[in-house]
């Protein structure tokens, strides 16, 4: 085993991975703690504490931060390194180019969360960063662009995987979302702040483009490449259908580029423009049902699986997951739907039945795959796996459930009239209705990040294992030679 | 620029023209992968390519079912 191991690390850039692997448990813990504590300071809101860098404006984007970029994007980076050295078999170009993009990631990330917290933002919807951090972003993208490329054209294989199809997508989509929703004109060089190039409706209009874009190819196109490679491996059966996936592929790249403006229903957008969002988000269901089927159906024949494997259970949940908030989202873009669904707690719900859900969970799942191949080990424990995976799904429904609660409700509150056609609520009363939910959300939030601490005890404690496996395999040999 | 071309400008006709365009390019996509007897099973031999690389794997993964290796 040991020697295989050895093999693998020649042949493969091992180490890169480990690293983001390691950073991506670290950034999760860190944003969903202080998701929920921000859940909390919105159902008790004296843990604002009084302490500008800790209250809710602030921490929000840290967390969304954290999770999306650090978690998020250290796992893609991980994922996606991992995926293209083993079906292109062949090692990543550029250990330097790969480690610059570990080290910038990081650093851009750190330094984002921090620059929140002392109040500089550019106020844009998950692109809070200043313009010397969008730089320093569009730098290490471009790096990882080139080290993906670079790694493909030295594949030995003819054909190029699907699962790096949709990684390359991913990277080249958020490249250009990056660099055009972040065009903006510094007040001076040594100035944090900057205005946008673009203004009014337009500006909305290009920050939701990126917004929902982001969703698209940074939540979406590069957790189904992820998908296409995690859960055939750990099903040990090929994808069910190779031809869906590259229709997948084609009908979700193009779909997703036009629904941006469904972010913006009932606002100074043009109707037209809207309505195309709104007509574009229902036919993305057919892709997106298309791909979920593709990998559930995987299992085909192997269904028993998820009663003896929890990775698989951790897997097939996110494809339920992701079939489900796929649903939800082209429901929820409907004008009349929207109308209720908007500037209320739904959205809330329904972004986190994907994150949480969706990205989370196929990400637990893929390391759990992962972590013992890179450091040729087994899990330290099968049964933390169960455990975490019971506290992820409780905590997920927990959270949705008080957000369908708090946001329909809320929905239902604001636009509801007395018999004097006047508004039937005060706001007031409608945050007053909403402390319950809130409650019950920051429970969730904490039953999801107690699986992630679990997550992490795990891995660590696999990781001690390796470490003492490999020392004593080395006493071993010593032994032998001493012999000889 | 000939009169021909400007017609492409005018925003009422440049949508229909994408639409259509788009339209085709999706059609010939599901045309070409799923025509062909000889073209579906070489783009279905693809997906056994994370088995391909088995060397630190073998004895953890389940094993891929040799028939259906052997049907594609």
């Amino acid at each position: 085993m040991a020697h295989a191991a050895t093999g693998s690390s020649e042949q493969y850039n091992y180490d890169i991975i480990r690293k983001f692997t390691l950073m991506a448990l670290v950034w999760g813990l860190l944003g969903m703690s202080v998701g929920v504590y921000i859940a909390s300071e919105l159902a008790w809101p004296f843990l604002n504490l009084d302490i500008p860098q800790i209250t809710f404006g602030r921490l929000r984007p840290v967390h969304t931060t954290l999770v999306i970029f650090g978690f998020g994007g250290s796992a893609l980076f991980a994922t996606s390194y991992y995926v293209v050295q083993r079906t292109c078999q062949t090692r990543l170009y550029s250990d330097m180019l790969a480690t610059f993009t570990f080290w910038g990631w990081q650093l851009a990330v750190g330094l984002g969360a921090l620059s929140y917290m002392l109040g500089h933002t550019q106020s844009r919807e998950y692109a809070e960063f200043e313009w010397p951090i969008d730089l320093l972003i569009a730098v290490v993208w471009v790096a990882y662009f080139w080290v993906y490329v670079q790694t493909l054209k030295r594949r030995s294989q003819p054909h190029i995987y699907v699962a790096n199809w949709f990684y390359m997508a991913f990277i080249l989509a958020t490249a250009i979302l990056h660099i055009f929703n972040n065009l903006a004109v510094p007040v001076d060089l040594f100035s944090m702040k900057s205005y946008s190039l673009f203004s009014g409706v337009q500006d909305a209009m290009t920050q939701w483009w990126y917004g929902h874009n982001a969703v698209g190819f940074f939540l979406t196109a590069a957790f189904l490449g992820m998908m296409y490679y995690f859960v055939p491996k750990q099903a040990g059966r090929p994808v069910y259908s190779y031809r869906l996936s590259i229709v997948h592929f084609w009908a979700l790249s193009f779909l997703y580029m036009w629904v941006g403006a469904h972010h913006l229903h009932w606002t100074a957008l043009p109707d037209w423009t809207s309505t195309l969002a709104a007509t574009f988000s229902i036919m993305l269901l057919l892709p997106s049902w298309g791909g979920m089927i593709n990998g559930i159906m995987t299992l085909s024949g192997a269904w028993e699986k998820l009663r003896t494997d929890p990775i698989m259970l951790f897997l097939i949940t996110a494809l339920s997951f992701y079939g489900m908030s796929t649903f939800e989202g082209p429901m929820m873009s409907l004008k009349s739907v929207n109308a209720l669904s908007h500037y209320t707690d739904w959205t809330i719900g329904h972004v986190h039945s994907g994150a949480l859900g969706w990205v989370a969970m196929v990400s637990f799942g893929s390391f759990y795959h992962l972590i013992p191949r890179l450091y040729d080990t087994r899990l330290y424990s099968t049964r933390l796996v169960y455990v975490h995976f019971w506290l992820a799904t409780i905590g997920i429904l927990l959270y949705i459930t008080s957000m369908w609660v708090a946001g329909i409700f809320q929905g239902l509150m604001l636009r509801s009239f007395d018999e004097f056609g006047s508004l039937a609520y005060t706001f007031v009363e409608t945050v007053a209705f909403l402390h319950k939910p809130y409650v019950v959300r920051a429970l969730g939030g904490a039953f999801f990040v107690s699986g992630v601490v679990v997550m992490a005890y795990n891995a660590l404690m696999t990781l001690r294992k390796a470490r003492v496996e490999a020392a004593e395999l080395e006493a071993k040999l010593a032994a032998k030679m001493a012999r000889a | 620029m000939p009169e021909w071309f400007l017609w492409f400008t005018r925003f009422e006709n440049s949508k229909i023209v994408a639409l259509l365009l788009f339209f085709v390019a999706f059609c010939g996509i599901l045309i070409y992968v799923y025509t062909g007897k000889a073209r579906g099973q070489r783009l279905e031999s693809y997906k056994y390519m994370p088995f391909d690389d088995e060397d630190s794997d073998a004895g953890r993964d389940g094993e891929v079912e040799e028939d259906e290796r052997r049907k594609s």
